[in-house]
């Protein structure tokens, strides 16, 4: 088998740093997780990272991000930040419990946890090794499929992420937001989280996740986020990644469904040089929602790679699927939306719609619903389209006396807007719609 | 203060406008009558300022200004405003931020001074009153689940609220029914001044019964046929168009022999 040789070299670091990894890690390396890590490390000398042969990366080439050498965050020498220093990059308006990673690892003088409801567990997945190993044990990877080389390196390395178990009949009052800095000064960090969320039966808990850049460095945010959403819970996860133009970042979300809950994911992506997303949710009983929605705004040379899968497992399930991208300049979008209805899961309900808006003639998407029914009583609808700013409209708000760029501005929001608006907490809906003007660099929509 | 000199446009490469004069003056009422596909639209669109049609003779002047060498933003700060007859829906952007910025953008060209939130927020109380509109829709976004009679009062709303010198109405009474209708013309009938004018295009007669035009204009195959008075919309309603077109086959035989 030909393989490119960067490829190999860049596996055999990681497999060769792990001696030096495992020394520092002292009693850690006698826990649970240290078997598993052990296990992955032996997977990840079997594996290779993807290449554009493989057809769940077919129009994303991860070579870029292997032509350096990460170094795992536990390994290398702390930023420095301070409490004041990271009030800017929270998302305001509205009260939340914070958690503040630096660079995957948990800082706990930077979180405040005050007054979280008794019974709730919000903390660090290395705290709670070491208090209550029992709790992550009974979850972490409990559910993980197939494998790839980034997931492996996760495992490999990780030592810290967030971590929420939310009790049976619990709704946790105020949204969880965790905030996740990435950057070093001087070399280039591999920021690797393993983030848990699990939420008991009845119960109801919402978490923003926030990926931003501490500087201009080039580093790696490789995360693995596990969710278990119990019967007759609802689980929010919204996502939103500003982290740096230079910066990789990759997340796989797993999460599995029980009856009757409801699972919404909101991803929203601005920033990242190569970006990719796996979210797949497993609706493994009936009576289940799970809702999508996404929005990519790529500008530059940024590429940005959605893949989800949904799969219906048993009867009676719902899946809503919304992801819009607005693409400029060179940036370049792929969306690939995969759906399984299998032989038992009578009755169910998908639906799946992507949209994008390109903003420059060499901007670019690759589209592809994904759908694969062994069910015969089913309702399934995908559509895809791909455009560019609606002329007529264009002409209509000049029309008003109001400037081409702030009429592009107006429809830049018009076409964003169903996904900001599925957003249930409102401030975060303002924040966001700045954050588009922003990152687009266009003329911002003075509100009221 | 418009005057149109032998207008020739075109879209796609189709010729739709064919040489069209008119001259409409301040105080004044025009109406403009046709059959479908006769180019009444184009002609509002074209003043207007729309890139979608390519105007390959004649001039537009507007004020004493070449229009056709402005954008459609530049018109309207001029005082130019096209009421459409399929208004846009514009998800996200609520009438408040979307009146308030149309009318600041055409003060700051007039380098006149904005009007303050508290100063918008009354107008905009008044001009809705005038057209029976609830206050709820301020903060509602722009004609987003409005019936298409909404859209249409909705329209003239924003005329009020611009107050421009030409208001150009593109059948504005389709889809109308009659108490809509009513509402519709009295607004129109309120901005109606001795410094302003007011053009409107229609396939019916039907709303020159509220909006009382100085002159109408009969448009056909991209031509005015006929001018006259109020009596040709009558006339029109009574016989159809078919009585006139005979006279343009003679005039074009005339012309040709």
């Amino acid at each position: 088998m030909n393989r490119i040789p960067e490829f190999q070299n860049t596996k055999e670091w990681y497999l060769s740093s792990f001696r030096k990894f495992e020394e520092k890690l002292n009693g850690e390396s006698k826990s649970f997780l240290h078997d598993l890590r052990k296990e992955a490390l032996a997977q990840l000398a079997e594996v290779d990272f993807p290449t554009t042969r493989d057809e769940e990366w077919k129009y994303t080439s991860v070579s870029p991000i292997l032509k350096q050498n990460f170094i795992p965050a536990f390994n290398i020498d702390k930023q420095n930040v301070t409490k004041e220093g990271i009030k800017k990059y929270f998302f305001s308006g509205f009260d939340f419990y914070t958690m503040t990673f630096i660079n995957g690892i948990y800082s706990e003088e930077l979180s405040d946890l005050q007054n979280l409801q008794k019974g709730v567990t919000v903390n660090s997945l290395s705290k709670l090794l070491r208090s209550n190993p029992k709790v992550i044990s009974e979850q972490i990877t409990k559910f993980v499929k197939t494998e790839n080389a980034f997931n492996l390196l996760n495992r490999v390395y990780s030592t810290d992420g967030a971590v929420v178990i939310v009790p049976d009949g619990v709704i946790v009052e105020k949204p969880i937001q965790i905030l996740f800095l990435n950057g070093h000064n001087d070399k280039l960090v591999l920021s690797i989280p393993h983030n848990l969320i699990v939420a008991g039966k009845n119960s109801q808990v919402s978490i923003i996740t926030n990926y931003s850049a501490l500087n201009s460095s080039v580093y790696f945010s490789n995360i693995i986020t596990e969710v278990f959403a119990g019967e007759s819970s609802i689980v929010d996860l919204y996502k939103i990644q500003n982290e740096n133009d230079n910066s990789f970042h990759y997340e796989k979300v797993e999460a599995h469904q029980l009856k009757k809950s409801i699972f919404n994911h909101y991803n929203f992506t601005f920033g990242g040089e190569i970006v990719r997303n796996d979210i797949n949710s497993t609706l493994d009983d009936e009576n289940i929602e799970t809702h999508y929605y996404g929005l990519y705004l790529g500008k530059g040379n940024q590429h940005i790679d959605n893949h989800t899968f949904v799969d219906h497992a048993k009867p009676n399930c719902m899946s809503n699927e919304l992801y819009k991208g607005i693409l400029d300049n060179k940036a370049r979008g792929v969306f690939n939306g995969k759906i399984i209805v299998r032989k038992d899961a009578q009755k169910t309900n998908a639906y799946q719609q992507n949209k994008t808006v390109l903003l420059s003639k060499t901007a670019k998407i690759n589209t592809k619903p994904q759908l694969e029914i062994f069910a015969d009583d089913v309702k399934c609808t995908h559509g895809a389209t791909v455009g560019h700013l609606d002329d007529t409209a264009y002409y209509y708000i000049r029309t008003r006396g109001i400037p081409a760029e702030l009429a592009k501005s107006m429809l830049i929001r018009a076409f964003a807007n169903d996904v900001v608006e599925s957003v249930k907490i409102e401030p975060l809906r303002d924040q966001l719609n700045h954050m588009i003007f922003e990152h687009l660099h266009r003329v911002e929509i003075e509100n009221d | 203060m418009l005057t149109i000199k032998n207008l020739h446009a075109t879209i796609e490469g189709k010729e739709i406008l064919k040489g069209i004069d008119l001259e409409i003056k301040a105080g004044e009422v025009h109406a403009i009558m046709g059959p479908n596909g006769s180019g009444k639209s184009t002609l509002a669109n074209i003043v207007a300022g729309n890139e979608a049609y390519e105007v390959t003779k004649g001039e537009i002047i507007f004020e004493g200004k070449e229009l056709l060498e402005m954008n459609p933003e530049d018109r309207a700060r001029e005082g130019v405003f096209l009421a459409f007859q399929y208004p846009v829906e514009i998800p996200g952007v609520s009438n408040a931020t979307f009146l308030k910025t149309a009318i600041n953008e055409i003060k700051k060209y007039h380098n006149q001074a904005e009007l303050t939130p508290k100063e918008f927020l009354s107008l905009m109380k008044e001009k809705s009153k005038i057209l029976g509109m609830e206050e709820a829709l301020i903060s509602r976004s722009v004609n987003v689940g409005f019936s298409g009679g909404e859209k249409k009062r909705n329209e003239i709303l924003q005329m009020l609220m611009l107050n421009p010198k030409l208001a150009l109405l593109d059948e504005t009474d389709s889809g109308l029914d009659i108490d809509a209708l009513k509402i519709v013309s009295n607004g129109v009938n309120l901005f109606k001044a001795k410094d302003n004018a007011v053009l409107v295009v229609t396939h019916y007669q039907r709303l020159l019964n509220y909006i009382q035009p100085d002159f109408v204009h009969v448009l056909y195959n991209g031509r005015i046929i006929k001018s006259g008075g109020k009596e040709l919309a009558l006339e029109l309603e009574d016989k159809g168009y078919d009585w006139i077109k005979p006279e343009l086959v003679e005039s074009e035989t005339v012309y040709r022999s």
